[in-house]
Formats: structure tokens, sequence, C-alpha cells
């Protein structure tokens, strides 16, 4: 076991786990973070992507199931709760939804929600690298992120309308 | 079954040297561990038998792209995405800049390196097809020293390499000296994105005064190892290419590309089917030098 400290959504976590543990199951289990989700468990659904910075860096997307913890100690984890945190109240959360996830909702980009955290993890790497991207750039930004439901045209659209609310 | 994470130990020296004077100390011991997009696969499907594994991810040692008039040496930690975003791979090395691009997604790209993809040495990999067109060397570090060899005396059998137990990748050279080739490449597999390919080619050649004067062809999925396409090269190189010749061009190189390969039937395609398509990414590049 190694005591590793990370940071993540800006806390500093200290978790007591085997270095090779895989960092999605490190947050799901050991921080009880489970907006991150296992699909396939091999890097090809997206399901579990993360956002990760080292110093100075900026933010890259990572799958979190491919992720050893050692390896993510030292750097800025950012998971789908603390994109918007605000919107985890069950008052007004609705109201602090981040314009990504709004988009998404708005336009059918999610339905039943097990692709939904990586995929506006995605676009929100996606956005910052292309402010206004092409459909190409979607199609690319987006292919390591598969989603059963969709048929992917709805979420194309809620990027783009993610795009023009950012702008 | 997963594999029980309780039994993997994975250190991370902080610096090269003291990465490579463990591996001095305990020769064959630890197995290097970088971006992970190989090896946690493995351990999530309960089939990775190294147990004792040892961190290169944060060296900033191996994470460099050197740019000098003559060449640009790669550091093995660079990442896919290191390659897309430098100016330099994507004008001087267009092949190598086009093999990042499909290898994998996005954020495999943000993780995988370029060493892990060498290393890892399957046939079937992105980048040594591009690597090969271009006379890639290889730089292997160890505590006894560094030696650099051409990459195609790297692979020597069935995903086995002539990397020492002691020894690490450090970097890929490539010469600056592609600006008047012409350049192809052509991965074919299953779908667009995110596809191991069934079968890939690259290749460069320069035309001179209507000949062929130097072509290089390097291959994916064709043989054990990835692997430069020697036969075929030879029967093009110093030949006339013209609408009259290139004919019995494609013909004879045909031939000769059918000679070498020796393709598997597996899960993703067959020997047959890898054959053909060689020859017809072969063809492919030919006419286009027309």
């Amino acid at each position: 076991m190694s005591e590793i400290n990370l940071r993540i959504n800006g806390s500093t976590h200290t978790v007591d786990v085997p270095p090779m543990k895989r960092l999605l199951d490190v947050l799901r289990e050991d921080l009880k973070l489970t907006g991150a989700k296992e699909g396939c468990g091999e890097g090809e659904c997206g399901s579990c992507s993360v956002l990760i910075a080292g110093s100075g860096e900026q933010a890259e997307l990572v799958n979190s199931c491919l992720v050893p913890v050692l390896q993510a100690e030292g750097v800025e984890i950012t998971t789908i709760e603390g994109l918007a945190p605000g919107c985890l109240s069950k008052t007004d959360g609705a109201a602090k939804l981040h314009p990504i996830q709004r988009c998404f909702l708005e336009h059918g980009g999610a339905q039943c929600g097990i692709c939904t955290p990586g995929m506006i993890l995605a676009t929100h790497h996606l956005l910052a690298k292309h402010p206004r991207p092409r459909l190409e750039e979607i199609q690319e930004g987006l292919a390591g992120n598969l989603c059963r439901c969709t048929g992917y045209m709805r979420i194309f659209e809620a990027v783009q309308q993610a795009a023009k609310a950012a702008k | 079954m997963r594999s029980n994470v309780v039994e993997y130990d994975l250190i991370a020296p902080a610096s090269l040297p003291a990465t490579l004077a463990l591996l001095g100390e305990n020769p064959g011991r630890y197995t290097p561990i970088a971006g992970g997009t190989e090896l946690m696969v493995a351990l999530s499907a309960g089939r990775l038998a190294q147990k004792s594994l040892l961190s290169l991810h944060k060296l900033r040692e191996l994470r460099f792209i050197d740019v000098l008039p003559e060449m640009v040496t790669i550091g093995a930690g660079a990442t896919f995405t290191d390659l897309r975003r430098h100016a330099v791979i994507a004008a001087d090395f267009p092949l190598l800049a086009q093999a990042a691009s499909w290898t994998g997604s996005i954020a495999n790209q943000n993780r995988g390196t370029l060493g892990g993809n060498i290393v890892n040495a399957s046939p079937a990999a992105d980048s040594p097809p591009a690597l090969l067109a271009y006379d890639a060397r290889v730089t292997l570090v160890s505590v006894r020293g560094a030696r650099t060899i051409a990459y195609t005396d790297f692979h020597v059998s069935y995903k086995k390499t002539v990397l020492a137990p002691d020894e690490l990748l450090f970097s890929i050279t490539l010469p600056r000296r592609f600006g008047a080739h012409r350049s192809y490449i052509r991965k074919v597999g299953t779908r667009n994105a995110q596809a191991i390919s069934k079968i890939a080619l690259a290749g460069v050649a320069l035309i001179s005064e209507g000949k062929i004067a130097e072509i290089a062809l390097g291959a994916a999925s064709l043989r054990e190892v990835p692997t430069r396409c020697t036969a075929a090269e030879q029967v093009l190189r110093g030949q006339m290419i013209s609408s009259g010749t290139i004919g019995g061009l494609i013909a004879s190189a045909r031939a000769a590309l059918a000679g070498e390969a020796r393709p598997i039937d597996d899960i993703r395609s067959t020997a047959k089917y890898r054959a053909a398509v060689a020859g017809n990414l072969l063809e492919e590049f030919l006419r286009q030098l027309v």
C-alpha cells in the first residue's frame, strides 16, 4: 500500500491504496466519486474520462481506467463532480449546471447517462482546444467516447450549442 | 477475471539515472510503464504477468522533441499528442503525424507514448511503419552506457526486441532529408476511429529524372514484426516510372511484396486479405508517383 495525495476538484485527498490501483477505482471506491463510470475497462469507451493537468499545463482528457493511481499524484484532477459543483444542490442545482451540461440536457444529448460524464468532460476538453469546432473536430474529439443510446447526432448538436453558449 | 491489484507493486524513481540504476541492480525484475495504455488494459483483463512495475510517466528526461538542422530526436516519453502538436513533425514527417492521429482516441493519445508503442512491439502498432519509412534510429540507455542502432534492427521476432533487461528505449532519431520525397500512408482497419489495423503501409519515394531514385516502405501486420518491405523496394529502386512503365512496375512490385509477406489469420483479419490489401496499398502509392 502507498499513501498517495490526490488533488481532485480543488481539494486534497489522502488515500492509502495499492499504487497500481486504477484511478477510476480510487475515485469510485475510496472517494465515492461515482460520476466516472466503468464501461469497457480497456480505454475504448471513454465513460471513465477525467481531466488531468500537470503544473502549468493545459488539462488533458484521460481514461481513468488506464491510469495507475500513483501516476496521478501531484496533478490537478477534474471529475464530472467538479465541473459545476453547485449543480449537486437539491434545491437549485439545475440552475447551476455548467453550460455544456445544460446543452446536453436541452438537446437530448444524454439518455441513459452512462456515457454522459465522459462526454461532457471530452466536450470540455474539445472546446478548450477548439472553441468553435467544425463537425469533424467534434467527431474526432468525441471518438473515444461511445454512446449506445443517442446515435450521436443529438450529442453533436449539444456540443455545437455549447460552443455558441460559451461565445 | 480482474487482477488482484494488491499483488502489484509500482515505484516511480524521480530521475532517469535513478531509474537506470534500479534496472541495472535488478535486471529483468521491473517492467517499465509509461502512459499505461497497453499494460493497464492487461491489468484490467487479469493478464498482466509482471508484478513489479516501474513508472516512467513523470521522467521529464524522456519527454522531449529536439530539433536540429539535420535531424529530429524524439524522447521515448513523448506522447502522440506531443507529436501531433509539433510543427516540425507535421512539416517534415507527415507520415508520423498522421500515424499519431489515428493511434487510439484523443484520451489515449494524451497518455500513450512513442516509446511505449515501439517497445510494446506489436506487429500491428501504428507508428512503426512511418518510423521505418523514415530510416529511424533508436537510442537505448542503461547504466552501462548508450547505444544507437537502426530501428530496422530493433525487432527480433514476435514481441521480442534487442532491449537488454537493464535497458530503456531513450529516443528515436529521424533524419530531416525527406523534403523532396513523395510520401504515402494508409491504415486499413474495421472502422475509421480507434481500430487496430488489419494492415498498414507507409512509404517515401524520391523521383529524380523520371526514375525512382529512393524508395522505403514500412508495413504493419505484414510479418511477425513491423517490417521494411526490402524485396519490393529492391525491384522498384532505380526503375523509370511513367504511364508507360507503371503497369509492369506494379506487377513486379506486387509479386516481390507477396514473396516477402508473411501475414497471419487472426481475430482481426485473414492472411489472404492482408496479403491482397498490402499489394493494393503498394499499387495505390505507385500510381500516385506517376
